[in-house]
């Protein structure tokens, strides 16, 4: 097959950080995201507060820390965006990888708005321009939300001009590569983020009231320990919160230099992104401390996750907290960054798979697609029906497309291609810390059982009732239909062929790679 | 704050982030291998 390639232009080299720190930067920049800011503070309250840390801890150890080197060693071996990686690895193996680039392209698309939105309350935090009914102005005023869900073009231009904005930012980054776009991006925004989230902490730590926060933060409820769901949440939480099983870290490590310390590099990941939930944990608490102290209530009255947190209680704290309007521009900036790095590794994902698949250069490649994710991005989402379609993809995404497919990803490689002893052997080929047997189980046995868990606990309640009381035609067709479309996609994606010039059929650069190797075990088992 | 609250605090800041100075300790006993870009065949080879 190779023979069909054109001799006289060599295939270009594949792109690398230049840097091992470079690397570690951009894999931190897409695991810390909106998620650790507005989701895990909740999540570790709502399970058992200080008490959480067990189960989390457990989770990271035995799940999240596990499948990311799973991630690493797949794209590091094979050296290919995940489609062109998982194929390497074994033919049948492809459509997981087409599987994980949809379920990045459904993510960019709402990711982008909610970035968008952040920037808009960056700038309102000026003004406070919501006056005293947070709520009110963010569903009626600034998203003009319509009362029922369904299908609206009704543009709303403060969210569309802002998303615009976001979209040609990242482009241009995607544009600029690896090197000049995605290592400077991060290198850049992550000192940023952590220099503006640090400051969010220690003024949120002399507001009143913030002791009362972190006490309700921090005390432990040891009886959560017992519950089966606590400790779902917690696997549930780290997976969603490590950015494993959906491509972005096998697309990353494919740009690594051949002889990387992978575990020894992961570790630092993974204790960054945790490091930073703990304190995005203590910062919002003591926040909501002030915010109960102010209303004169308890924390179980003001404590909230997610869109609520951001973009409703956080506007009230705002408005109240002395030096609000600082707090505001820290806090909705810290999401704005959190948020662009994560999602130029998602576009990645995307990007690095079609300029494999179809053997187009960088630009092209990232204009084309990162324009096709931004027009759907832009055509679906800054409407009045917008935050409904945001909802129900976000929800079945996750639960159908995340979860699902790495549930379905790591029962391929481990239990029917048995692949992970030869990927145990390319982690300790240049790793620090050595993976084996313990790896091996963790992987095959105790990461299964926890994704089987929550899919079917998904399954089961979003089986029962309609997702949010939406009505059924809409759920049905954007959240059961786009989760069942995207596999089937999937399948048709692998079955068009690989374009001549891809780097499937010619990549004398991986080649090479493969025969060292090869060279290597041979002199080793002499 | 309580005191079983301040404890659980400084467990938390002590594993998460002892957990990422010892990661970092570790990556900086063991350098980058500079020589080693994956467009060069290294030396040793």
């Amino acid at each position: 097959m190779s023979g069909q390639a054109s001799p006289s232009a060599a295939p270009e080299k594949r792109e690398t950080f230049s840097t091992r720190r470079l690397f570690i930067l951009s894999a931190i920049g897409s695991a810390v995201g909106l998620g650790n800011i507005w989701r895990f503070p909740y999540i570790a309250y709502d399970n058992g507060g200080g008490a959480f840390l067990i189960p989390y801890l457990v989770a990271l150890l035995t799940a999240g820390i596990p499948l990311l080197f799973l991630d690493y060693a797949v794209g590091h071996k094979f050296r290919g965006s995940a489609p062109l990686a998982y194929r390497r690895l074994h033919r049948a193996a492809e459509p997981l990888g087409w599987w994980q680039v949809l379920v990045c392209f459904v993510i960019a698309a709402y990711y982008a708005v909610i970035i968008a939105w952040s920037l808009m309350y960056t700038i309102f935090s000026f003004t406070e321009a919501w006056g005293d009914d947070a709520e009110g102005y963010f569903f009626g005023t600034f998203l003009a939300l319509s009362e029922a869900p369904g299908v609206g073009f009704t543009y709303v231009p403060a969210v569309f001009f802002p998303l615009l904005l976001i979209w040609i930012t990242v482009i241009a980054i995607m544009v600029a590569g690896i090197r000049k776009g995605i290592s400077r991006a991060n290198s850049i925004l992550l000192p940023l983020l952590m220099v503006m989230f640090l400051l969010l902490v220690v003024q949120s730590l002399f507001l009143p009231g913030a002791a009362q926060g972190l006490n309700a933060f921090f005390t432990p409820d040891w009886a959560a320990l017992a519950d089966p769901a606590v400790w779902a949440a917690a696997y549930g939480h780290i997976f969603f919160s490590l950015s494993v099983g959906y491509g972005i870290m096998v697309t990353y490590s494919s740009y690594l230099k051949r002889r990387t310390d992978l575990t020894g590099s992961g570790m630092v990941v993974a204790f960054s992104n945790s490091g930073f939930e703990i304190l995005a944990g203590i910062g919002v608490f003591a926040a909501l401390g002030f915010m109960a102290q102010a209303a004169g209530t308890g924390i179980n009255d003001v404590v909230t996750q997610g869109i609520g947190l951001a973009f409703v209680a956080f506007p009230t704290i705002v408005s109240q907290a002395p030096l609000g309007p600082v707090m505001g521009v820290l806090f909705f900036g810290s999401l704005v960054f959190a948020g662009v790095t994560s999602l130029i590794s998602v576009l990645e994902v995307i990007v690095a798979a079609v300029q494999d698949k179809l053997g187009w250069g960088r630009i092209k490649a990232s204009v084309v697609v990162s324009g096709l994710v931004a027009a759907v991005s832009l055509g679906l989402f800054p409407t009045a029906t917008g935050l409904y379609l945001l909802d129900t993809s976000d929800a079945f995404v996750n639960s159908f497309g995340i979860t699902l497919g790495a549930l379905v990803t790591v029962m391929v490689l481990a239990w029917f291609l048995r692949k992970l002893p030869l990927l145990s052997a390319h982690l300790n080929r240049t790793s620090t810390i050595k993976m084996r047997r313990t790896w091996m189980v963790l992987v095959a046995g105790v990461v299964p059982l926890a994704l089987i868990y929550m899919v079917a606990n998904e399954f089961i309640s979003k089986i029962t009732t309609t997702y949010e009381g939406y009505p059924a035609w809409f759920v049905g067709l954007f959240g059961w239909g786009m989760a069942g479309g995207l596999v089937v996609l999937a399948l048709i994606l692998t079955v068009i062929p690989w374009s001549r010039k891809s780097k499937a059929h010619h990549d004398p650069e991986y080649q090479s790679i493969v025969d060292e190797e090869a060279e290597e075990e041979e002199e080793q088992a002499r | 704050m309580t005191t079983i609250a301040i404890t659980m605090m400084i467990i938390a800041i002590l594993t998460v982030w002892g957990g990422l100075a010892l990661s970092l300790l570790n990556l900086k006993r063991h350098p980058e291998d500079e020589g080693a870009l994956p467009e060069e065949h290294a030396p040793e080879l």
